[in-house]
């Protein structure tokens, strides 16, 4: 089976860095290189590095490109503007999440989306075929020819903006500038998967060792490190960004998600807009809610959450957060019982342990705001 | 490679044993806390109950997985390391001292012989260590 596992232009150089390689939706990713909670706290107090190659880009060109793209995503591509980054979903007809991804406009009929590794091939499928019978939206996939790479934490804009060719400081929060990082020309994004300022950039497969290399370098007196997926997941646990395959999926829709916000039923006909009026009509019979477990006990994917006994909900995401210093989840649970301070419980081998629906995100964002 | 201290004995669960006296003190070896990660809960049960050899008596949990911890003899446990509760991540930086679980009274002194011994452990390793 492992040969059956892709590879990121990065491999060779995290398994001689010492990572510890996993197999991850179809891919041979380095989940850590010394510890998980260690990495986790580089990158809150300095700067971490991020292989995310793995993740899927299709461009779309034409003078229809708009029109595909507002009919297969859920967010107002309209509202975009050339430079600008957009948070969205892709949606079956039921409301149901294909998957989430960021839409870039390049310039104003040619856009870049970013989607999961593991969805590649099946949103590939989706949105080519969605937009089949338009001739004026021409699409590309990319992925293979694309490196990226996340730089992430406090000092993630003096690490970039010492290797860049360009200022990078006026880039605000999803906004993004083509220029090249220690000559790596390509797309410099700020964006990011971990609540803390940062860049994902952008460049070609063939670029990224000596960009990775170059950013190891010019960042070891800031204490720059490579982060491997297990901090990444517990940094956006903490931020409460949703995981693909755990928080949402095809059987979730984005109302119940609390991915409103990437919904805009007032920009016209779109895929699934129906049934998530629906929803929004009756009022989404469950919502995903923070929790905080009393004790250090993990409530893990697929655990059931309780309420006097009964099974009121399921957990979806859940770990030890080390900045919050708790143990931390998401959950799908009845409406009656999101409200914040709601007491509630989760079946951990057998036993209830007392969890309290909690405000989100757990730990404060401290992305960089347009001023 | 791993670090096996010679005086202790040892399970193919990755368990230590140390004889104290009567006694048995009992903890993961720094191979098993390598393997785990980040250890963020220890579950031990009480001083008093009742432990079986082969059989579950706790549980530790890393940020990525969850593990049984089985004992290396049968007895009862008269003492349990109450530190894990607030800092678990001794198991981590201590497994063959500070982080150890739990003292075990034996009540089948033959058990003692069927674990492993440093070398055997190491060979255990060697061949995969599963």
């Amino acid at each position: 089976m492992e040969t059956l596992l892709r590879r990121t232009p990065l491999y060779d150089i995290h398994v001689e860095a010492g990572a510890r390689m996993v197999p991850f939706g179809g891919w041979e990713m380095p989940v850590q290189y010394t510890s998980i909670v260690g990495e986790h706290r580089a990158v809150r107090a300095a700067v971490g590095l991020f292989d995310v190659s793995h993740m899927g880009e299709f461009e779309v060109e034409g003078p229809e490109a708009l029109a595909a793209l507002q009919d297969a995503t859920t967010n107002d591509v309209g509202a975009l503007e050339v430079g600008q980054v957009q948070y969205s979903l892709l949606c079956y007809p039921d409301g149901g999440v294909v998957d989430d991804l960021t839409l870039y406009r390049l310039g104003p009929e040619r856009f870049m989306m970013t989607v999961n590794a593991a969805n590649i091939d099946k949103d590939w499928a989706w949105v080519t075929e969605k937009s089949a019978t338009r001739r004026g939206a021409r699409w590309r996939n990319v992925s293979a020819q694309t490196a990226l790479i996340a730089v992430q934490g406090p000092r993630a804009e003096a690490l970039v903006g010492r290797l860049a060719d360009r200022g990078v400081a006026a880039i605000g929060y999803y906004r993004f500038a083509a220029g090249a990082v220690a000559g790596a020309r390509g797309l410099i994004s700020r964006t990011g998967y971990t609540g803390e300022d940062g860049f994902e950039l952008y460049v070609a497969a063939a670029d990224a060792t000596r960009l990775w290399q170059a950013l190891l370098d010019a960042g070891a007196h800031d204490g720059a490190r490579p982060i491997g997926l297990g901090a990444r997941d517990t940094l956006r646990l903490e931020m409460r960004y949703a995981l693909y395959g755990n928080d949402i999926d095809q059987t979730t829709n984005p109302l119940e998600a609390g991915l409103g916000w990437v919904v805009k039923l007032a920009k016209g006909e779109f895929v699934g807009r129906k049934a998530i009026e629906r929803v929004k009509a009756e009022g989404p019979r469950r919502r995903l809610v923070g929790l905080e477990m009393a004790d250090r006990a993990v409530a893990r994917h697929g655990y059931t959450v309780l309420k006097d006994g009964q099974a009121i909900g399921i957990v979806t995401s859940g770990s030890y957060g080390p900045s919050v210093d708790k143990s931390i989840a998401l959950a799908y649970v009845a409406t009656a019982h999101a409200a914040v301070g709601t007491e509630l419980g989760v079946d951990i081998r057998g036993q209830a342990r007392p969890a309290r629906v909690v405000k989100t995100p757990f730990q404060p964002p401290r992305v960089k705001r347009a001023p | 490679m791993s670090n096996i201290p010679t005086d202790l004995r040892y399970t193919r669960d990755h368990e230590w044993a140390k004889r104290e006296g009567g006694n048995v003190r009992v903890g993961i070896t720094h191979y098993a806390q390598e393997q785990l990660g980040d250890v963020v809960f220890v579950e031990l049960p009480k001083a008093g109950a009742p432990a079986a050899q082969r059989q579950s008596f706790g549980v530790v949990e890393s940020v990525k997985a969850v593990s049984d911890l089985y004992a290396p003899v049968s007895g009862k446990v008269v003492e349990v390391n109450a530190e894990l509760g607030k800092t678990p991540e001794l198991v981590n930086q201590d497994p063959y001292g500070r982080g150890w679980m739990i003292v075990i009274k034996p009540s089948n002194a033959a058990e003692w012989d069927q674990l492993l011994t440093a070398k055997q452990y190491e060979e255990f390793l060697a061949q995969g260590g599963h």
